[in-house]
């Protein structure tokens, strides 16, 4: 029965092929619409370590004075180097790592090849295996590396490309700021997006190339990339990286075993942060925050405003289309009002006639949807063609695939429910009358 | 006018008298309009709804298509076409108390290059990825009256090379430029000399000469105002909007971008001009970036530029969308009423009539979507304004886009109403 209501459909699609070219063409714009943009929205919002993003916390704390304070302020972003360093100490979670961004020249010690300016994060042991840091040789150090200033690195899988062709570089050595460095570890290619444990450079950057001690950047005194937030006499003639200095610029997060044991650390920091202020060093009230990745890339409005705004115009967008789609099916269908008359009294039920118009709609939807997808394909390599440095993300996954077919379908089949119910309410005599 | 015209319709005006014929002609069809548009609910208020839902939409969408156009409009005070910004990166360490004395070499380089108006060495430049703020009060220690200012460190030549006009006072002299490293390697940096824009002026000094006083930024080192620019705002200008746009420029040579003011027609040649100068004194530098301000203007406001142009294309796809559905329904009810059509036609109607009748009906309908419509984007404004802290839709957005709605509805039905309008009386009975 539904093979011979598909084929009475095609041959009425085909009978008005004007209308229904039209329909399709509608629904495919918006579905095409509404796809682009909630492609770039999922792409966007997407969790970045999804296996322990409930487990991995960033660390808060207002360490600032009270100069410009208000009641209910966010707390300040970054950490001072002070207070990262005493929380490392304590290890009171199971993996914690501080960190920081830079961009410093790397080269050979021969002369030939040319130093590569590349995207530097120091930090402390734990980092790699908190943020699941895939290996392609070796590994990351040690805590004892980072207490001895040791002076190691770790490269990523392109920086390998260049300086060693992509061989196995473990154990060579490399020069920074005339320094040399010997590699403990090379990187699979890796791309965090969204640049979750360090948003103050962009949110959607590049995951970092060249990886190496906090200690040792210290010792090297490597400077800074990002946020620098200084308060009361800040740097105070010195440097603002200074173990003392009132600026904050670190970036602390925690792992835990079971995403429950935040509790107790949130009260350890609670407790840190009063024993501070009354050590005079903190002026505020105590106001800490530990935010697991998702509440903190929330926090952190890390999903483009306008990203939302395009996804909601572009439904409001599907929603005008569908609206005209119930219009033109109903005025398709009433056309026909004199066939269903003869159905109907050849003995076809209501049920029978409101199936036959809801197949017809539902196949109206599927060439929506196919040429929707075609849309879809098109709008995201507009958005890819733009200088966002989000844009190259845009791609059309699976889950998204099967979403634009069951929108479509879903929006045809709701656009054919009206006309198929007043299909269904055509009475064969007054329509076998007027004939 | 309407009982000038019953009583002596022969001294009325032609015009009049064609307009008032017309109006009672249309009131004459009201009431079958009405009463087929009754018989047709679910048809017309579909109608009504897409046009409805498309005036909220498309009046809402111009109004952020204006607003981002105004924000690619906005203007910067700076001397924009003349100016290139480079960036240098020495892959060997510098030690930080050298920086000042590079910068002033390289100044003196860049200076001497022919075709090189002014050249400076700033910390920020608007439309670059860096912005230094700082608190500024009138009084030490962080007391009294306190706003947060984009700081802006720069020799003696940024006014000349950023093209900044002096409202009052003088620009630094060439002595009075200190460096950097010096001055912030002691705890109470002291910066005696301070230039600062007109929006720090007013807000800090309302009313008054801001010439000869004081402010403080660094603790209790006083910073005396001895001149006031005209325009000079944030590194991003949106923020100088919702900052309120101080501004202030201390005399410090330290690292920062390079800024050259030259003839817009020479800036390729001068950027090649003036990398080959830098890299070559110095092997182990890198000059990293080389553009002209325009370049990082475009590219500042790519994301705008990109937002405007698919709201743009949706408006156009739903005006398009909904013209489809107006003239899909319209084809559809004259074809159900091809009877009636002819039945009048035979009875004495002119083609005339019958075009206007159709029309007539499309306004009722636009009309009272317009009217709904209108209510939705006012609705849809005040959502947008809570959760995306736009501005409020102006008034004349509504007007306009009942009007385009209007006149996509007559443009419509123009072409179904002309096939009614067309058909021969006889076979329109015949059928």
């Amino acid at each position: 029965m539904f093979l011979h209501y598909l084929e009475l459909a095609w041959r009425n699609t085909l009978a008005a092929k004007g209308l229904s070219a039209l329909m399709v063409l509608a629904l495919a714009l918006g579905i095409g619409a509404c796809m682009t943009t909630l492609t770039v929205y999922h792409v966007l919002s997407g969790d970045p370590i999804p296996h322990k993003s409930t487990r991995l916390f960033n660390v808060q704390l207002d360490a600032s004075d009270m100069v410009g304070w208000r009641a209910g302020d966010e707390p300040t972003f970054d950490l001072t180097r002070f207070d990262a360093t005493a929380l490392l100490r304590d290890k009171k979670a199971m993996r914690q790592s501080m960190s920081s961004g830079f961009n410093t020249a790397v080269s050979l010690a021969d002369a030939q090849t040319k130093p590569v300016f590349s995207s530097t994060r120091y930090t402390t042991a734990d980092f790699f295996a908190m943020f699941d840091a895939p290996w392609q040789h070796g590994g990351g150090w040690s805590a004892a590396d980072d207490e001895a200033e040791a002076r190691v690195a770790v490269i990523s899988s392109s920086l390998n490309e260049k300086l060693f062709g992509g061989a196995n570089s473990v154990g060579r050595e490399i020069i920074v700021r005339g320094q040399p460095l010997r590699v403990v570890g090379v990187l699979k290619p890796w791309h965090v997006k969204p640049h979750y444990w360090d948003l103050t450079l962009g949110s959607y950057i590049e995951t970092e190339d060249f990886f190496l001690p906090f200690s040792t950047a210290m010792a090297m005194k490597m400077g800074h990339w990002g946020n620098t937030d200084c308060w009361a006499r800040g740097a105070a003639g010195g440097s603002s990286y200074d173990l003392n200095a009132s600026c904050a610029w670190v970036q602390y997060w925690v792992e835990f075993a079971k995403p429950e044991d935040a509790a107790a650390y949130r009260d350890y920091l609670v407790a840190y942060s009063e024993a501070q202020r009354k050590a005079g060093r903190f002026e505020r009230p105590t106001n800490v925050r530990l935010r697991n990745v998702m509440d903190w890339l929330g926090a952190q409005k890390v999903l483009p405003a306008d990203v939302r705004l395009q996804t909601w115009l572009a439904f409001g967008f599907l929603a005008v289309c569908i609206v005209n789609m119930v219009g033109l099916l109903l005025a398709k269908t009433l056309r026909r009002s004199g066939e269903i008359g003869v159905r109907r009294a050849l003995g076809a039920t209501r049920a029978d006639i409101f199936k036959q118009f809801v197949v017809e709609a539902g196949l109206l939807g599927l060439a929506g949807a196919l040429l929707g997808l075609l849309f879809a394909q098109g709008g995201l390599w507009l958005v890819r063609q733009s200088p966002n440095d989000y844009a190259r993300l845009a791609e059309l996954d699976a889950s998204m695939l099967a979403l634009t077919l069951g929108l479509a379908l879903l929006a045809s089949l709701i656009a054919g429910l009206l006309p198929a119910w007043r299909a269904a309410l055509v009475t064969p005599a007054v329509q076998l009358k007027v004939q | 006018m309407t009982t000038t015209s019953a009583i002596s319709p022969t001294t009325t005006p032609r015009a009049d008298g064609g307009a008032l014929r017309a109006a009672g002609r249309a009131l004459a069809d009201l009431r079958p309009i009405l009463s087929t548009l009754r018989r047709h609910r679910i048809a017309a208020g579909l109608i009504v709804l897409e046009v409805a839902l498309t005036c909220a939409i498309v009046t809402n969408a111009l109004h952020l298509i204006q607003t981002r156009i105004e924000a690619l409009n906005a203007d910067s005070g700076l001397a924009e076409s003349e100016l290139i910004v480079l960036n240098l990166r020495d892959s060997k360490p510098t030690q930080r108390e050298r920086t000042a004395g590079i910068v002033a070499e390289d100044m003196t380089r860049l200076r001497a290059l022919p075709g090189v108006k002014a050249a400076t060495s700033a910390n920020q430049i608007v439309y670059g990825n860096n912005s230094n703020n700082s608190g500024v009060t009138l009084e030490p220690d962080s007391k009294g009256l306190r706003i947060v200012a984009s700081q802006y460190a720069a020799d003696d030549q940024l006014l000349p090379a950023y093209g900044l006009k002096l409202l009052e006072g003088r620009n630094f002299a060439p002595d009075e430029v200190l460096d950097s490293f010096q001055v912030f390697s002691v705890a109470e940096p002291r910066i005696p000399q301070v230039i600062i824009n007109k929006a720090m002026a007013d807000k800090l000094f309302p009313g008054r000469s801001p010439l000869g006083q004081t402010i403080y930024v660094f603790g209790n080192a006083p910073s005396t105002v001895i001149g006031v620019v005209q325009t000079l705002t944030h590194p991003q200008l949106h923020r100088a909007r919702s900052e309120g746009g101080a501004a202030m420029i201390f005399p410090l040579r330290g690292g920062g971008s390079y800024v050259l003011r030259v003839d817009p027609a020479q800036r390729d040649a001068q950027i090649k001009a003036a990398t080959v100068a830098l890299e070559e004194h110095d092997k182990s530098r890198v000059v990293t970036q080389a553009r002209p301000l325009t370049e990082m203007r475009a590219a500042f406001y790519a994301q705008d530029r990109a937002m405007a142009w698919l709201m743009g294309g949706v408006c156009v796809a739903l005006l398009l969308v909904t013209a489809m559905g107006i003239v899909g329904l319209a084809s559809f009810w004259v074809q159900q009423r091809t009877r009636m059509i002819g039945t009048r036609r035979a009875l004495g109607a002119t083609e005339g009539q019958i075009l206007r009748y159709f029309q007539f009906e499309n306004l009722l309908l636009t009309t009272t979507g317009i009217v709904i419509g209108l209510g939705g984007a006012m609705a849809l404004s005040q959502l947008l304004m809570q959760s995306y802290a736009l501005p409020r839709l102006p008034w004349i957005y509504l007007p306009a886009g009942a009007l385009a709605l209007w006149l996509l509805g007559q443009i419509a039905v123009w072409v179904p109403a002309r096939r009614a309008a067309r058909l021969a009386p006889v076979a329109a009975l015949r059928s």
